[in-house]
């Protein structure tokens, strides 16, 4: 359609190119005074604008779930419904939101704990003691990090679906498979992210522990692991976001068939609840429905924000 | 000393190497055997078939579009993000009034960090259903409701975003719209990260600068971009691994998860489809192979390209 190419002239204009201005660059004494105020204002008029094309529209699905359906078709652009109508959220929750979510805290308590744990001893023991294989391992776990996901998505839904024949507990659609596919999915950056932590650590506290009679396993416990603190929570609020935010290894593995019990995440909640709701013209549900699951993250975040800031970019800039 | 340390060295590591092996490693080998294969993927019967597989493959008109349009979101994503999550930075660092202490941060600069991380802490499912409201193609949309009623579009002939296949600069639209978004989620945390390693570099640098009558436009591209060299390439790496990774849009916004049309294909679309639509395994892992060979080569080509002496302050 022609319309597209025409009306994305204005749309991208107030979107903000990221091309940098050309009248700024050629106002070289711009420091002092006028030039520098207007620079200033200039500033604060872009990251306005940037900062309200990010909030404006997560405060519009939150006020819209609190509009009845009609106002969400009469009135779609309005911020302040007429009255806020809670039972949009009741109705979203029951809709099938309550079990994806406790699905979801159910799998993370366990795989976010069992990833930290299992990834800073392999983590650990790679780092500071030197045995046959230590190399193979390690590169073993990085490999994971540049192999795309989707090539293993065939023969891992075959592998759950055969495991699955003998261990009903490790079959597609239970938890306890998920946690475990989590983990295993989660422990290449973890173990890439504490090796490096771990290999930073001092070797004469780990000594002192030993000639105090401690053993390796103890002084990992009681004096390795405290010390590494920061390293664990920068990758723990790495994991526990990661593991909430999963969407593919779920999608692929935690489909229920007719008369199994709805083990889904949050993630494939979401999806579903978008195309029932949207055949039921449930529009108030829907928006209610992702207001629940991107309210408690966002609270969580700024609450703790310094530390999610900085435990994310850590990861990345490992 | 040294006896229980294989004790203690098994004991901590079989348990993360067995987990690894059985779900990350073992499928990986089995993708590449299977790609060899005919299998279908419900049957048990499958025929080694050799490269016929990968012969396939380049005369796939959809795999071709698929890797193109991979190529199209590899080279966008990460410029248009770091593009402006720079700009953005520069004008957090930099846009202040100058006093006597040199050039400020402009005022607010913590608040506006915590709004644009904002979409970093959000799942691409959140985000993709959310946008898929915004995006909506009648007025209860919230683009083509504000532009209808501001009268820059006709209600009778909306914009169609992700489900317009026609082509804008050679690309189809569905993908722009889809590039919009990521830029959207991915600008301020790379501009918190920029941000980030601006105030690690040494004050006395700056008032060097400073002194030698550097302005602040003069001090930003000559003193700190160049010292930002090292997160920028650490960002692009990144991010590239985020472009090839645009199937949770592509799953949940696009018709029939890669439409309209095949117009919005990717590699791990056209995986999941040859996979579980046509019931081809065998292809879809050869597929999936040859996305992997890609991206490793690309992995080792960015680290060649960014690989340079780090400067230590």
């Amino acid at each position: 359609m022609s319309t597209v190419t025409h009306t994305s002239g204005p749309a991208r204009s107030d979107t903000a190119p990221p091309d940098r201005p050309p009248t700024d660059r050629s106002a070289k004494d711009v420091g002092n005074g006028f030039g520098g105020r207007i620079f200033n204002g200039f500033s604060h008029l872009f990251l306005a604008v940037w900062a309200i094309m990010v909030v404006y529209p997560l405060l519009w699905v939150v006020m819209s779930a609190l509009k009845t359906d009609s106002e969400v078709i009469r009135e779609p652009l309005s911020l302040l419904p007429d009255a806020l109508q809670w039972d949009n959220f009741a109705r979203a929750w029951t809709a099938g939101i309550d079990s994806f979510f406790l699905n979801t805290l159910l799998v993370l308590v366990f795989s976010v704990t069992l990833t930290m744990l299992l990834g800073s001893m392999a983590a650990y023991a790679l780092a500071r003691y030197e045995f046959r294989g230590n190399r193979l391992i390690y590169w073993m776990f990085l490999s994971g990090l540049t192999l795309p996901i989707y090539l293993a998505a065939v023969p891992l839904f075959k592998g759950v679906y055969n495991t699955g024949v003998s261990l009903p507990l490790l079959g597609p659609n239970k938890h306890l498979m998920l946690i475990l596919v989590y983990v295993a999915w989660s422990l290449s950056f973890t173990i890439f992210f504490m090796h490096s932590f771990f290999r930073t650590l001092p070797d004469s506290i780990a000594e002192a522990a030993q000639v105090d009679g401690a053993s390796h396993t103890r002084t990992f416990f009681s004096v390795m692991l405290p010390m590494a603190k920061p390293g664990l929570i920068s990758i723990g609020i790495f994991n526990v976001l990661g593991q909430w935010n999963q969407w593919y290894l779920p999608t692929l593995l935690m489909q229920s068939v007719s008369g199994e019990p709805k083990n889904q995440v949050i993630a494939q909640g979401l999806i579903e609840l978008s195309v029932n709701q949207g055949y039921k013209s449930d529009w108030s549900g829907l928006f209610a429905g992702v207001t629940m699951a991107m309210l408690p993250v966002l609270i969580v975040y700024i609450v703790f924000q310094r530390q999610v800031q900085s435990g994310l970019t850590a990861g990345v800039s490992k | 000393m040294r006896h229980g340390v294989a004790r203690f060295v098994t004991g901590f590591l079989a348990l993360p190497v067995a987990l690894y092996l059985f779900y990350v490693v073992w499928p990986f080998a089995q993708a590449a055997g299977y790609s060899l294969t005919d299998w279908g993927g419900y049957s048990d019967s499958q025929r080694f078939v050799g490269l016929d597989n990968y012969v396939r493959l380049f005369s796939d008109e959809l795999i071709r579009k698929a890797f193109w349009h991979n190529v199209f979101f590899l080279v966008t994503v990460p410029l248009f993000t770091i593009a402006l999550a720079l700009f953005l930075a520069f004008l957090l660092n930099v846009g202040g009034r100058e006093d006597r202490a040199g050039i400020r941060g402009v005022f607010g600069s913590g608040m506006y960090k915590v709004i644009f991380f904002f979409p970093q802490v959000l799942s691409l499912v959140v985000i993709a259903v959310m946008w898929q409201q915004i995006y909506r193609t009648d007025g209860q949309g919230l683009i083509n409701g504000l532009l209808i009623k501001i009268g820059l579009v006709d209600a009778d002939n909306p914009i169609a975003f992700t489900a317009d296949p026609e082509p804008f600069l050679g690309v189809p639209a569905v993908l722009w719209w889809l590039l919009f978004i990521a830029v959207w989620s991915g600008a301020g945390f790379y501009m918190v990260l920029f941000s980030a390693a601006m105030q690690s570099i040494p004050k006395d640098i700056y008032e060097a600068a400073i002194l030698d009558g550097a302005g602040r436009f003069h001090t930003f591209f000559k003193v700190t971009l160049p010292l930002l060299r090292d997160s920028v390439s650490v960002a692009w790496v990144y991010l590239g691994f985020i472009a090839l990774d645009m199937y949770a849009l592509v799953f949940v916004m696009t018709p029939s998860q890669g439409g309209p049309n095949h117009a919005s294909e990717i590699f791990a679309s056209v995986i999941q489809f040859n996979a579980f639509q046509k019931g081809q395994f065998g292809y879809a892992c050869a597929i999936a192979v040859a996305l992997a060979i890609f991206t490793i080569l690309l992995a080792a080509l960015q680290l060649r390209i960014t690989r340079r002496e780090r400067i230590e302050f």
